[in-house]
């Protein structure tokens, strides 16, 4: 059973297009790894198949809901870890979670065995009453994938959770995540720039750059078909090795479109 | 319709405004400033007029002025959660836009009626006196009311700005002339047609109205009248700003 599909996504700001024509499947339980260097593409699709942004063409299928018609029923489906900041620097990080899990509707007593177990995980359960203000950029980084893994959903995003963390604290969520993934059935969806991680943990990849899918197959098919010992060869292989331009992301783009219509 | 989530979104305002203690005391300058300055510098000039003792008559409109500031604020905090990245938090959680509006404008409104009833304590000092105890309860109320409003069309105004550019814009041509064009600090008797035309279209000339007449005990437009104005006011602002706040695109 496919949980996500996406046919003929296309995605543009003004004349750049930034998601072109892309289509692909996931299946319900798969860890699946969405991979490409910056600015390919990933965050904007993501966007896109979590309410935030509606697609120029395209449809999404997310758990048998069109997010784009039926928003509400759509977010019930999934949950989500951002790549750029969304806690709320001036809540605690027990507060943070609080909010999360009353927004998600999980159970006061789930609620709390949750909370404890995740802060505890992501080292952050000492700190639990302390303002986010005061955390560094790592602390902010563990407690919002700790607060994203509090409710349980069909689908959970992770666009490069594990960023500017170290190998420790990395391995600690990803064997929480797939401990979710085996035990609950929930199919992941995360994009990264570290490849031993998609290697290791992913059933499917899809590689996607300058908007368009170039790869799709296991890990170990990928490096098959590109001769290469390691997904990071393979990527390098399917993506050359030209650095790309910082990616802006979708609010820089309408930022960046809404002051040239000004002028 | 989930009482939980509306509760947590009120709770966190009312959090944020008890932890930024230099915010509280920073917008009780203005206020302050107005009372001293204008009720002391005008008072004498009140007085020959024959309108009588001017604190009695400004007060009401200094505390609708820090409740305007406030509300109008408290609603435009969204424009701050979207660039701190927190609003898609709460725009991809399973909840209606409604009860994101509607948590947040409670919580805001919430906030500027204690605000406007910190600036009633203080005037009391400066030599404001309440002309009946039984009223008093019907002008936090209507405070409440004011807070609700304004509170309700910063939210709309924080839907459509993207960003604090605009902000200076709003801030000139809406929101002052809300507080000066309102009566908070001149009496609406024989004006220049143009400005009493412009008051009676101000929510807040009513809202200020209902305040005299619960704290002071005169009123221009009458009590029914700013009840009634004031109600469809906070109905007709807090639609708009649902229906604004439903458009938005994180």
């Amino acid at each position: 059973m496919n949980i996500i599909e996406v046919k003929n996504l296309t995605k543009r700001f003004g004349d750049f297009v930034a998601v072109d024509n892309i289509s692909f499947t996931v299946e319900k339980g798969e860890v699946f790894a969405f991979l490409g260097p910056n600015g390919a593409g990933k965050t904007t699709s993501i966007r896109m198949m979590t309410t935030l942004l509606a697609p120029s063409e395209g449809e999404i299928i997310l758990n048998g809901i069109n997010p784009q018609k039926d928003q509400a029923e759509a977010r019930k489906s999934f949950g989500i870890v951002f790549q750029d900041p969304s806690v709320d620097e001036e809540l605690t990080a027990y507060e943070n979670m609080e909010f999360h899990g009353v927004l998600y509707k999980v159970p006061k007593d789930v609620r709390r065995k949750r909370i404890e177990e995740l802060l505890k995980i992501v080292e952050l359960w000492d700190r639990k009453n302390h303002l986010v203000k005061t955390f560094s950029g790592g602390m902010r980084r563990r407690l919002e994938i700790a607060r994203g893994l509090l409710h349980h959903p069909q689908v959970l995003f992770l666009d490069e959770p594990t960023l500017g963390l170290d190998p420790q604290t990395r391995n600690h969520i990803w064997s929480y995540i797939m401990n979710l993934n085996s035990l609950e059935q929930i199919t992941i969806f995360f994009t990264t720039h570290y490849m031993g991680e998609a290697e290791s943990i992913a059933t499917k990849v899809v590689i996607i750059d300058r908007g368009k899918i170039v790869a799709t197959g296991t890990p170990a098919e990928l490096m098959k078909k590109t001769s290469a010992d390691t997904l990071e060869k393979a990527f390098l292989a399917l993506t050359g090795t030209t650095i790309r331009e910082e990616e802006a992301g979708a609010i820089d783009h309408l930022r960046m479109g809404r002051k040239m219509h000004h002028r | 319709m989930s009482i939980n989530v509306i509760y947590i979104l009120w709770l966190r305002q009312i959090k944020r405004y008890f932890r930024s203690k230099a915010r509280i005391v920073g917008s009780l300058g203005q206020p302050l400033l107005f009372l001293l300055a204008l009720g002391f510098g005008f008072g004498p000039i009140f007085q020959k007029a024959g309108q009588g003792n001017y604190i009695q008559f400004l007060t009401p409109g200094i505390i609708a002025m820090s409740i305007l500031f406030t509300a109008i604020f408290s609603g435009i905090e969204i424009i701050w959660d979207r660039q701190f990245g927190f609003l898609k938090e709460t725009l991809v959680a399973p909840v209606s836009r409604l009860e994101i509006m509607l948590g947040r404008t409670l919580g805001g409104a919430t906030v500027a009626t204690l605000q406007g009833v910190i600036v009633f304590v203080l005037s009391l000092f400066v030599g404001f006196h309440i002309y009946s105890l039984i009223a008093l309860p019907f002008a936090f109320i209507f405070m409440f009311f004011m807070a609700l409003l304004f509170t309700a069309l910063g939210t709309a105004i924080a839907s459509v700005l993207k960003d604090m550019q605009g902000f200076q814009l709003i801030m000139n041509f809406l929101i002052m002339p809300i507080f000066f064009l309102s009566g908070a600090l001149f009496p609406l008797d024989g004006l220049p047609k143009v400005i009493e035309v412009i008051a009676r279209c101000n929510p807040l000339s009513y809202g200020i109205d209902a305040l005299r007449a619960t704290l002071s005990g005169v009123a221009h437009f009458g009590l029914l009248n700013d009840s009634i104005f004031l109600f469809i006011g906070v109905a007709v602002l807090l639609f708009v700003g649902s229906f604004l706040f439903s458009k938005i695109e994180a």
